[in-house]
């Protein structure tokens, strides 16, 4: 084991994947020579060379859509966004294109590719540069969609996804690359659409993606401190394909069940959780399902007033408090 | 015409040299099956029998068949909605894009693609791309692919004159330049971008394939009646493409017979009926072809009859086959979605991949 940070996880992951397989080639704004906007390729181009680590222009919807392509004939390429908001200009490529092409061949075709980056408000960066798109893309049949927690999950799962033959959206947090966490020095693997229980407990569920599984462990530990209330910490890590039985295994012993995301709560992924459980798992709930969301507005920049608009540690717990 | 950033002498290829007759005869037979195959489906078309969109191709024959001849193992094809054509030329059969027309279980994308969305990749065709300049930064990766893997082919990734003012075509064109990248961009000029022609769609100077020299890239433009000139001019660029990995960009001048697709209310308002006789009577790629071919003693009119009846007979038999195929099922609604669920991988064995209520 050694400690390391969510940055360095998902370096390490696109250094054994370049190595295992010479299709592999990371392809993204800075990705090469400035070793990454935010230094999550750094050093893999001093390593890897021009062929593997490829800097591109300013061009989302261009080197996309090129990756797509380039997919189409056995390529696998990691996309870099510098985030995952500027995946906006690359919409058409992604949905139909990336999304799209397998069904409208009929199966005939087939396109490995991972794009990748931040999906997080929080850095005072305004709404163009904070927006949570994990909604919008699982909303397409085709694609698939990945939000790690840890730096241990953001490894497994990146290198999972790479490996993977269909698009693979892989949604990080600028906020949690700095952050560390215990990762094996062997190599490992993390399907994807396995959740995981990052906090046994028994008298709520919170079920949370990315970097509100961190806000959710907080919110568990003032709960059980100050409340007495023991709450189980659901992280998806996959919203598509999605570990429904974990999440239902976990409501039926909990009873109760509060959804936390750092997107916007119309049309969000705690919508399709809420839809779920009360769906498969009516009779077990002894309370309405909760949600907690970002404040239903563009991200707003002034700081202060960002910490308030995402989902943190009393919102949650304030929520729970409500259930009972 | 212009040709620019060629070597002297370049613009004059040899390649028609090396037809033989039955070359020739082949890539008449090619543009008659691909006329016959459009007449034919229209026809089924108004007696619903299809849905949707169909574009047709009509008139610009010559392009799709000209340029697709000058292929080989190492090369590829992608385009965009207007597909029937090239999807032909690159060796599809009739009887599976009629099935797919049919929204039929044997059409070549199993009916889940339809007119706009043929595919055949053992053919190195690749679509087929129904939103406007979409598949042009897939021409650039799948160019990518060829130069990574040290493939020395190419990709011809054809567009309509409407599609040069997306943004995502200037993006393809800058990185098809920057990366030099073995793809030639093929402007199927046929003067109006949906109901918009040409000078009231595009700001341009002297032509529209001049917009490469802002990309330092090599362009051509000529017109696309005569199918000896299409594989003349092109095969300047594929040379090119083969032996430097440089991109190009070519306008090939044509026309479309029928409307931007046959949902066009307009079709006959924005051209005058004398402009569209005028192309048919004088322009005609199938004629020019055939009456070349006539020149040259290579066959009779009574071989280009024959010709044009078997491609008929060809077409109503793939009417005939599309009509006796089965539909899809509607379990087929949830398969070809997911490349790991469809192959059951270990991959596809957590989780849901399907939400239906």
């Amino acid at each position: 084991m050694a400690l390391i940070t969510y940055r360095e996880a998902l370096r390490t992951a696109l250094d054994e994947e370049i190595l295992r397989d010479e299709n592999v080639v990371v392809i993204g704004e800075e990705v090469a020579q400035y070793n990454g906007a935010y230094k999550v390729t750094e050093g893999l181009w001093a390593a890897h060379g021009d062929t593997r680590l490829v800097d591109t222009p300013i061009s989302e919807a261009g080197f996309v859509g090129m990756g797509i392509g380039a997919a189409m004939l056995g390529l696998r390429p990691v996309i870099e966004l510098m985030f995952w908001s500027f995946a906006y200009v690359a919409f058409d490529q992604i949905v139909n294109n990336a999304g799209c092409v397998r069904y409208m061949s009929g199966g005939l075709l087939n396109v490995p590719i991972v794009i990748r980056g931040p999906a997080n408000g929080g850095t005072n960066v305004g709404a163009t540069h904070s927006h949570t798109p994990e909604n919008l893309l699982a909303n397409m049949p085709g694609l698939k969609v990945v939000a790690p927690a840890t730096a241990y999950d953001a490894k497994g799962l990146l290198k999972t996804s790479i490996r993977d033959n269909d698009p693979v959206m892989f949604m990080e947090n600028t906020l949690l690359y700095g952050e560390k966490w215990d990762v094996p020095d062997t190599e490992y693997l993390i399907p994807l659409g396995q959740a995981d229980i990052k906090r046994a407990g028994s008298d709520v569920s919170l079920i949370a993606h990315g970097r509100a599984v961190i806000t959710c462990l907080k919110a568990a530990e003032l709960l059980v401190a100050e409340h007495d209330i023991d709450a189980e910490v659901v992280d998806l890590r996959s919203i598509r394909p999605l570990d429904e039985e974990t999440v239902l295994n976990s409501v039926r012993k909990t009873h109760r069940a509060v959804v936390v995301e750092e997107g916007k709560p119309f049309c969000g992924i705690g919508a399709q959780m809420a839809s779920m459980i009360q769906e498969k798992a009516f009779d077990d709930l002894d309370a309405p399902i909760g949600r907690v969301a970002s404040l239903d507005a563009p991200a707003i920049y002034s700081p202060p007033l960002e910490k308030r608009q995402l989902p943190d540690p009393q919102r949650v717990i304030e929520k729970v408090l409500r259930l009972s | 015409m212009q040709t620019v950033l060629q070597s002297p002498g370049e613009s004059r290829s040899t390649i028609n040299d090396h037809l033989t007759k039955a070359d020739k005869i082949r890539l008449l037979r090619d543009m008659y099956r691909i006329r016959r195959f459009e007449q034919t489906s229209l026809k089924y078309y108004n007696l619903g029998r299809m849905g949707g969109f169909l574009h047709l191709y009509s008139g610009q024959e010559a392009v799709a068949v000209g340029t697709i001849s000058l292929l080989n193992e190492n090369d590829h094809v992608i385009t965009a909605y207007r597909d029937h054509g090239h999807a032909l030329a690159a060796g599809m059969s009739m009887n599976e894009c009629m099935a797919e027309l049919f929204g039929k279980a044997t059409g070549c994308s199993k009916g889940k693609g339809g007119s706009m969305h043929f595919f055949a990749p053992d053919k190195r065709y690749w679509g087929g791309h129904g939103i406007v300049g979409g598949q042009t930064p897939l021409g650039a990766g799948i160019a990518y692919a060829l130069k990574y893997k040290r493939i020395p082919g190419c990709c011809l990734c054809y567009l309509g004159d409407g599609a040069i003012n997306q943004g995502a075509f200037h993006e393809a064109l800058n990185l098809a330049a920057l990366f030099q990248l073995p793809v030639i961009y093929i402007i199927e000029n046929n003067g109006y971008s949906m109901g918009t022609s040409q000078k009231r769609s595009s700001a341009y100077k002297g032509s529209l394939a001049e917009r490469a020299e802002a990309y330092n890239m090599a362009w051509d433009v000529f017109l696309g009646e005569d199918l000896y000139e299409v594989r003349n001019r092109t095969n300047i660029a594929i040379e090119r493409a083969r032996k430097t990995q440089q991109p190009t960009l070519l306008e090939i001048q044509t026309y479309r017979y029928y409307g931007h697709s046959v949902a066009d209310a307009n079709a006959k308002k924005y051209r005058t009926s004398e402009e569209i006789e005028d192309y048919k009577s004088n322009h005609d790629p199938l004629q020019i072809f055939a009456k070349a071919l006539l020149d040259e003693e290579v066959l009779t009119d009574a071989d280009i009859q024959e010709i044009d009846k078997a491609a008929k007979e060809e077409a109503n038999a793939a009417v005939a086959f599309a009509e006796e195929s089965p539909l899809p099922q509607e379990s087929d609604i949830l398969a070809d979605v997911y490349w790991e669920v469809d192959n059951q991988t270990d991959a596809a064995k957590n989780g849901s991949y399907f939400f239906n209520t």
